[in-house]
């Protein structure tokens, strides 16, 4: 069913008796063209791409929970496209492009809301760094603006100007950035992909990838084995996970981050905001809840919960930065599974074996990448070559000396 | 994860004074070694998913590096030893 006023409309007259669910709860068949491993936000809309794109519509989507109980739903919902290297900004910016139109695109309300993006500084050199950020992203012709302290003031006066360590002195403003509904995203691009005929399946987990000569032919799964002619993996945070499966040497570790919604109040943060004396990030959902979050918990971890201390750490951090929220109370907080790469970006790439392909290494940018990662990960599928915007990513740019470190952190993934 | 970490200079003390660097078990290779292994042990991990050991340094204390093995999924701590006699350990 299309959506549109006149159907809801129609709905209304009949009590709303009339609706479908968005996709179909199909049984696996025992072959697939492709079958994409993890559907999260990544897997569906590639999968969404296959279909659309390129007309490969026998897939299947394998998910081990149900779509959007992972990353895709555990993230600060932020949009952007605010880079600095060239391997990442024009693929960054492809996603914003799709962000632009993703909606008229497959028929779901996702919320998109291009609110704007501040990246505060707090220093001289600080404000140079984003100078030189903004330039790189107008030679890609990305909108981008310098504010400074007064410009600031006047957009978010709630800001704590005149903090002793660390004042604010500017910030970096992208107009077009700001934040989608995460959850309407998956729903939008499953209900797009199962509309074309992509199979999702949900509460199946891969247990095995069987190999024959050296190519893959398909996943043992806990509903049986599933053939494939082509095999891809979106399952970051467990990446390492199936990709032992295949003996794939990865280098990725995997993280635990948190985020936080508060109590529902009244309209009052109009942008997103990123504190350039931390790692803090906030936002208002349309509900009134304050998005937040800030680092990782540092240590290696599966759990999709946090510790104590980084909880504090986050809250001292939006304190210092607004101190209106002192008195603001957290309504919930979760964690997300995250693939930290060794230099803090994504990998979308073939792999050594011929018919298995990679997608993974999202640190915790993976939300904002969702359209362009599902886009060019699909183009690669499809065509066994990468997509210009994504050529970069690649496996083995760490082995040759080409990693694309946006924070110059070095080969630590928890400092990403 | 436990918020206290049994520090064995120390004792027990909180999470927060200590940093991490990350996996212990990967060794250092000579420095003429191939440009393959020390790819392999600046880059490439095992990840695995229970028990982990991993290299802390108690920044906010003795100073000391120090090897904590834990479960990276129930986040149970099973010991925390000198990084020096751990490397002992492993000599031995």
């Amino acid at each position: 069913m299309r959506y549109s006023a006149l159907s809801i409309l129609k709905q209304a007259f009949s009590g709303n008796r009339g609706w479908k669910p968005a996709w179909r709860e199909p049984e696996p068949k025992p072959h697939y063209d492709v079958v994409i491993v993890g559907g999260g936000g990544h897997g569906l809309s590639t999968a969404y791409y296959l279909a659309k794109e390129h007309g490969i519509t026998n897939v299947a989507v394998i998910e081990k929970g149900y779509i959007g109980a992972g990353n895709v739903g555990r993230n600060t919902t932020i949009i952007r496209s605010n880079y600095l290297l060239e391997g990442n900004e024009p693929f960054y910016e492809l996603s914003m492009k799709l962000w632009e139109g993703l909606e008229q695109d497959f028929n779901y309300n996702a919320m998109v809301s291009q609110r704007g993006i501040v990246n505060l500084f707090h220093s001289d050199g600080q404000r140079d760094a984003y100078a030189r950020r903004g330039n790189a992203m107008m030679i890609h012709g990305v909108d981008a603006q310098l504010l400074d302290r007064e410009q600031v003031r006047r957009m978010m006066p709630y800001l704590n100007f005149d903090h002793a360590r660390f004042p604010i002195l500017g910030g970096l403003y992208q107009a077009r950035a700001g934040t989608a509904r995460h959850d309407a995203v998956a729903w939008g691009y499953a209900r797009g992909a199962d509309s074309r005929g992509v199979d999702i399946i949900q509460h199946c987990e891969v247990t095995g990838i069987r190999r024959e000569n050296g190519r893959v032919v398909g996943v043992e799964t806990t509903k049986g084995f599933i053939g494939c002619n082509k095999l891809a993996l979106a399952a970051a945070g467990n990446t390492t996970t199936v990709g032992r499966m295949a003996d794939l040497e990865l280098p990725i570790e995997t993280h635990v981050l948190q985020a936080f919604v508060s109590e529902g109040l009244k309209p009052m943060i109009d942008n997103v905001i990123t504190y350039g004396a931390g790692h803090f990030y906030i936002s208002q959902s349309d509900k009134g809840g304050l998005v937040f979050g800030a680092d990782i918990d540092y240590y290696s971890s599966y759990a999709q919960r946090g510790n104590l201390a980084t909880v504090e750490h986050t809250i001292e951090e939006g304190v210092s930065l607004i101190p209106g929220l002192s008195r603001t109370r957290v309504l919930r907080s979760w964690g997300g599974v995250m693939d930290m790469s060794m230099d803090g970006s994504p990998i979308i790439d073939r792999t050594p074996i011929d018919n298995l392909y990679l997608n993974c290494g999202w640190c915790y940018g993976g939300f904002k990448a969702t359209p362009a990662s599902g886009f060019c990960f699909a183009h690669l599928i499809a065509r066994n070559e990468s997509h210009n915007v994504a050529r970069f990513l690649r496996l083995d740019r760490f082995e040759r000396g080409f990693p694309i470190d946006e924070g110059g952190k070095g080969p630590q993934p928890n400092l990403h | 994860m436990a918020s206290l970490i049994h520090c064995p200079h120390c004792g027990s003390r909180p999470k927060e004074e200590f940093s991490i660097r990350g996996d212990a078990s990967l060794v250092r290779p000579s420095p003429s070694a191939s440009d393959e292994e020390w790819h392999r042990y600046v880059h490439i991990r095992d990840n695995p998913k229970g028990r982990y050991k991993e290299h802390w340094h108690h920044a906010f204390g003795c100073r000391r590096w120090l090897v904590v093995e834990r479960d990276n999924f129930t986040h149970e701590v099973f010991s925390v030893t000198d990084a020096a006699e751990a490397a002992k350990a492993v000599q031995a």
